[in-house]
């Protein structure tokens, strides 16, 4: 055990390691794109690539929030650094996905798409889901963490729990009947929102156990 | 009631005499498939047929007045076959075309019962034989803003509902499908109130658009797309027409059909196509024609308003969606 940590350890920290890990969440992404024009999608190839894509973007957030409780679980501190390459990842993700839409479900059309976003729940939920993420998108950096301070930062990143939440609502109000995904990916980030709270939890508890010993 | 008889520039029945030949090959092909199986101990065991194998249908006319579109194309066999919804099946698309094969569509009947002079069991084999049958190309649009061109074949259901003499207080028709745990995996899911029933008001179902559908491409439908027997109404909703009908009934209250009660504020009792009333949670305004890049322009009624618009006269669509 003590081995397999200590050689997980050595592979997270080689140079390599973080490009090779973009590459690969970058890979059903290019094969949905190539898919298109080489009829890898079905018969509805643009309904397949608007489901998947927002799937994949669900699937990448979630790879996003795990980072914190894996690190704090395995103790491999090197894995912090691809919080942000998630992060970013599932921007880009979402950005094809609002991109698909823009483009194909609504043919560019302004006035139809600004009518559609206030009228239909499940795209106002999963717009605004998208504005934030684009927020945090444009925030994830080092230099807008010195400039809004990293307590303001943290505060403002915060936002990534109601993105999810919202991506998750946006799924279930888009099925016919078959929820079984939708709930699937909630199940998963009310596990990870355990694992915060719990935490969050049990150092509380430790603050006040401190304070009252001193 | 008011009845309209079709014209007769279809074929009448005596021109159609191969298909007699082709349901002849059917039952060799099912005694050639006891005596393969022979032995006691296996007549008991579940009859494999090729049933699933769908079937060239013989004496088959194109009806000149549902021909393609000019600026349309049929849907590939593949697009139908493999893109649907039957949700006794599974609720993915690719999954009836796996399960339904299971399905055995040989013997089959459909009762017919209710406020009728004649209700009786008819064999699907009978139903071959009761009209003739007609090849019409229909647009195919799904609630879920999708849409193919399928040339259907069978009859008008009036045909059927003409001999069978429904009684004055007949006022609508329920169509009740298939539910058989023993081959439809999708029933274990309480997704629908099983088995799955749709209905059309009374004029609806006797107006001459609505097919009683027996094949499509030339051939007998294959198991997901509802084999043996279905309804295809194609100014409605697709879930409107029902898949694999074992039970016809006629009734005198408006029937509770299976998504209006899963959703009754998403699927109308109606559910006619119609691109100014949304669904509550997506646009119907446009759709995207399977094979098509981008999306076109949803027709009201599905384009068949000069046909069917009179039915709805005075009534507001949007209460009776």
């Amino acid at each position: 055990m003590a081995l397999l940590s200590v050689s997980a350890a050595r592979l997270l920290n080689t140079p390599g390691f973080g490009w090779s890990v973009i590459l690969l969440a970058l890979l059903p992404l290019a094969r949905l794109v190539a898919g298109v024009p080489l009829g890898w999608l079905g018969v509805n190839p643009l309904e397949y690539l608007i489901r998947a894509t927002g799937e994949w973007t669900l699937i990448l957030l979630a790879l996003t929030l795990s980072v914190t409780p894996l690190r704090r679980l395995t103790g491999w501190s090197a894995l912090h650094r691809l919080r942000r390459a998630f992060g970013r990842l599932t921007f880009v993700y979402g950005l094809v996905h609002f991109t698909v839409y823009l483009v194909f479900d609504m043919g560019l059309d302004w006035g139809e798409i600004l009518r559609d976003i206030p009228k239909r729940p499940f795209i106002t939920v999963g717009f605004t889901a998208f504005v934030l993420l684009a927020c945090l998108a444009a925030t994830s950096s080092d230099r807008a963490i010195r400039v809004l301070g990293a307590t303001r930062w943290r505060r403002v990143h915060r936002a990534v729990y109601v993105i999810a939440v919202l991506g998750v609502i946006h799924y279930l109000w888009l099925v016919r009947a078959d929820i079984t995904k939708p709930v699937l990916y909630g199940a998963i980030f009310a596990f990870l929102f355990a694992l915060r709270i719990a935490w969050a939890w049990k150092a509380r508890v430790q603050v006040r156990r401190d304070a009252g010993v001193a | 009631m008011l009845l309209r008889l079709r014209d007769r520039s279809s074929p009448a029945p005596s021109e159609i005499t191969p298909e007699a030949l082709y349901r002849g090959r059917r039952q060799w092909l099912a005694q050639a498939g006891l005596l393969a199986l022979g032995g006691a101990a296996l007549a008991s065991a579940p009859l494999r047929r090729s049933e699933a194998q769908a079937m060239r249908l013989a004496g088959v006319t194109p009806n000149p007045r549902h021909v393609l579109a000019s600026d349309e194309k049929l849907n590939k066999v593949e697009d139908f076959r493999s893109y649907c919804n039957f949700y006794e099946f599974g609720m993915d698309k690719s999954d009836p075309p796996v399960h339904a094969k299971a399905m055995k569509v040989r013997p089959w009947t459909v009762t017919i019962e209710g406020e009728v002079n004649k209700p009786q069991t008819i064999d699907v084999d009978a139903l071959h034989r009761m009209a003739p049958l007609e090849e019409r190309v229909y647009r195919l649009r799904c609630v879920e803003a999708w849409s193919m061109v399928i040339p259907w074949v069978g009859f008008p259901l009036s045909e059927l509902i003409r001999r069978v003499e429904p009684r004055g207080n007949a006022k609508y028709v329920e169509f009740v499908t298939l539910a058989d745990p023993k081959v439809m995996p999708g029933l274990r899911y309480r997704s629908l109130e099983w088995p799955y029933v749709e209905g059309l008001r009374m004029d609806e179902a006797m107006h001459p658009l609505t097919l009683l559908v027996l094949g499509a491409y030339g051939e007998t439908l294959a198991p997901q797309n509802g084999a043996p027997v279905r309804v295809m109404s194609p100014w409605k909703y697709g879930f409107k027409s029902g898949k694999s009908i074992v039970k016809i009934r006629f009734v005198e209250s408006q029937p509770k059909t299976a998504w209006h009660k899963a959703a009754p504020g998403e699927y109308g009792f109606y559910s006619n196509v119609n691109p100014d009333v949304d669904h509550p949670r997506w646009s119907q305004k446009t759709e995207r024609r399977i094979g098509e890049f981008s999306r076109r322009k949803t027709l009201l009624f599905n384009g068949y308003g000069e046909q069917v618009a009179h039915l709805y006269a005075g009534m507001d669509l949007r209460k009776f969606f």
